[in-house]
């Protein structure tokens, strides 16, 4: 008794701090990329990283290395005790619908797709309203008319970020070229910085002077070749700016870490709820970055544009459309 | 070459290998321990991931996946080893898996209207067909314009993947979902995993992928067995393998030999398909095969392309892939990249230095024959 006592002091103790009501026992399944892919699975791993911070939690963690090993991770977790399980992916979909049907008590959280289940929690973000921003940026920063695109594995998500920068860069000037490229087809795509490079290259020599790149690892490359050569690049997903200050024009935030960090947080607070987050501008959940680093490519009247296609996307009066909806891009 | 004809065949495929396995774990034990980590627990973390502790993790679970990594890199490791007979080295088994299970995929799709006995011969020949006929235009290429093969499969792994995204992202794809996957088949298209074969007959046994695709895996076995070492076709091939210029003037022709060895190990590189699409996934979806048909060139060294040898090193393979997952779970400073290492150890070990016993073994056992032939 004395001895139960004492370690549910111990335990009060160490949990700093001890506002919570409750403990929680966290675990992030991560996918093929890896959690140091320096971009979507590092946007997760930041932001658990700062929950843990915040509140001496620690969390369990699986990175995938292939197909089978998803559902099998999952079940693992939930197997384990765990009550709030975050599977990282788009991927990961069908193993979350399987595994989660089998532990109604056990709250997943899936982030870049959407499984309707009643303890699933759909994180999935608008790609095209963060592109079709950046891609005004691109358009207004070019001086030749010509402006590229680096995708990373040719799958719909990339060509929803392929498809909304070129709505941005047309709504700017309908006239303008966007030269598009991906890195490949196979997982590989997304760790290839030499190909990413190389891609830009090409596009710099077929007279593009900005260039996007969404594809991982691989983007760095691209980055890389832009600020070697003296062209403007865009980085995605985390803030790049800090990459190559003078080059990088901004950087497509994907807010990953916020739904990660949200995910346990409210699970922390019992506010958790299932169903599906959409994360656009609207939300905070895309956006361009601005900061010290990019400061001084940018022009007031770009700024403008910026805020004012923001507000109409907001509002509504700007449709950004949206790749995957019916796997076409308006011409 | 003369130690190894007369080496006991138990020592050629059994004696050698573990020599070589047990050189790598001890290697790998050093590496765990350097980044600090006990090896002793890494080896338990490993077995007991591999067949299951009965706790976390049930016996029937574990088993189960290590049997299912086991039939995939049965497919790829024929697929190696039947080319290997005919003089090839078959870098392509990654495509013709990948376009393998394109076959099986399309018939689980389209040709769902047939009932469950047609669809799996079906589904089989399709794995066959599209894996054959992925390494039918390298076969071709080598036999007829002496292309080499390496080069032209492995441009064939890419070529089959940029195919597969295209079909995937453009064609296949389930309208309105972001995951580049097919629809899923239908119940009676798919191929029963054992647990529910099992659950059937009142036996209960965890969930895993495991399923049908085991017993075809080991009928290919016997099949590959029998083709090569029972019949004309199987000794044409290993002619060419071992000597072109006695092929041809023994009447045998080396390019349709190649070729007919090749779209055998296509058409076991395909059957992957059964055993991921149709076994597991329960649809077609992108990157199933990956790293089974590399994985597939260590298991056919390491089996030295026998059939049972395939068998036995797919199913170290196996249990070095369930294995290895469960003990990046336990220890975390067990990376996934560690596991590879350890992984690769085996494989440097197993294939690439497999020669670095044979000599002295070869020597010692021909010292024993002679001894023994002396004495009698």
């Amino acid at each position: 008794m004395i001895r139960a006592l004492f370690v549910t002091a111990v335990a009060a103790a160490v949990s700093l701090p001890a506002a919570f009501a409750q403990e929680i026992s966290p675990a992030v399944v991560f996918d093929m990329g890896g959690k140091f892919d320096r971009s979507f699975n590092e946007g997760i791993y930041n932001g658990i990283e700062r929950f843990r911070e915040q509140t001496g939690i620690e969390y369990d963690e699986f990175e995938v290395t292939n197909e089978t090993q998803r559902e099998q991770a999952l079940r693992r977790m939930a197997r384990a005790g765990h009550d709030i399980i975050i599977a990282v992916g788009f991927a990961q979909a069908p193993a979350v619908e399987a595994v989660a049907a089998e532990f109604p008590d056990v709250n997943f959280t899936l982030i870049d797709s959407v499984v309707d289940l009643p303890n699933v929690q759909s994180v999935i973000f608008k790609e095209q309203e963060g592109s079709f921003l950046v891609g005004i940026m691109a358009a207004m920063a070019s001086e030749t008319g010509s402006v590229g695109f680096v995708g990373g594995m040719d799958i719909p998500l990339i060509r929803a970020f392929a498809c909304g920068y070129e709505q941005g860069v047309h709504w700017v000037d309908p006239e303008m070229e966007v030269i598009q490229n991906m890195t490949g087809t196979t997982p590989a795509a997304w760790s290839d910085p030499t190909r990413g490079g190389e891609l830009a290259r090409s596009q710099f020599d077929r007279g593009a002077d900005v260039v996007f790149a969404a594809a991982g690892a691989s983007g760095l490359g691209s980055l890389q070749a832009a600020a070697d050569d003296g062209y403007l690049s865009i980085g995605v997903d985390s803030n790049q700016n800090h990459l190559h200050p003078g080059s990088v024009l901004t950087s497509m935030l994907k807010r990953v870490d916020l739904a990660a960090y949200n995910a346990f947080m409210d699970s922390l607070e019992g506010t958790w709820q299932p169903g599906v987050i959409n994360l656009g501008v609207a939300e905070e959940g895309v956006g361009v970055a601005i900061d010290e680093n990019n400061w001084a490519l940018l022009t007031p009247e770009m700024i403008n544009a910026v805020n004012s296609a923001t507000i109409a996307i907001i509002n509504g009066e700007i449709e950004v459309v949206d790749y995957r909806a019916d796997n076409s891009c308006p011409e | 070459m003369a130690g190894r004809a007369t080496l006991p065949r138990w020592v050629d495929i059994g004696l050698i290998p573990l020599i070589n396995l047990s050189l790598a774990l001890f290697v790998s034990g050093i590496v765990v321990l350097i980044i600090g980590g006990n090896p002793i627990r890494a080896v338990g973390l490993l077995i007991t991931g591999a067949f299951g502790d009965g706790q976390m993790v049930p016996h029937g679970e574990a088993i189960g996946f290590t049997l299912y990594y086991t039939t995939n890199y049965v497919f790829t490791g024929l697929a190696v080893a039947v080319a290997f007979h005919c003089g090839l080295f078959n870098i392509g088994g990654e495509g013709q898996a990948y376009i393998g299970g394109l076959g099986v995929g399309l018939v689980c799709l389209y040709l769902d209207f047939l009932p469950f006995v047609l669809i799996v011969p079906a589904a089989i020949i399709g794995a066959a067909v599209f894996g054959g006929a992925w390494a039918f235009i390298p076969a071709y290429l080598q036999a007829k314009r002496g292309s080499h093969i390496v080069i032209t499969t492995i441009m064939f792994n890419f070529i089959a993947a940029a195919l597969m995204v295209y079909l995937m992202v453009n064609l296949l794809i389930r309208p309105g979902q972001q995951s580049p996957e097919s629809r899923a088949f239908a119940e009676h298209a798919v191929l029963p995993a054992f647990h529910e074969i099992l659950g059937a007959i009142g036996i209960e046994v965890a969930r895993s992928p495991v399923n049908l695709s085991l017993v075809w895996a080991i009928v290919a076995c016997v099949f590959v067995w029998l083709f090569i070492w029972r019949t004309r076709w199987g000794y044409a091939v290993r002619t060419v393998g071992q000597n072109t210029r006695a092929a041809v003037y023994g009447g045998i022709s080396p390019a349709n030999t190649i070729i007919m060895a090749m779209l055998i190990g296509g058409a076991m590189a395909g059957f992957l398909g059964l055993n991921a699409v149709m076994g597991e996934h329960h649809r077609l979806l992108l990157n199933f095969q990956l790293g089974y048909g590399f994985g597939g060139i260590a298991v056919a060294l390491m089996g030295r392309n026998h059939p049972l040898g395939v068998f036995l090193a797919a199913l170290l393979f196996g249990i070095l892939t369930q294995g290895g997952g469960e003990l990046a779970f336990e220890m975390p400073q067990i990376t996934r990249e560690m596991v590879v290492v350890i992984q690769g150890l085996v494989i440097l070990f197993a294939g690439a230095l497999e020669n670095m016993f044979r000599p002295r073994i070869a020597a010692y056992f021909l010292a024993r024959s002679e001894r023994t032939q002396a004495a009698t």
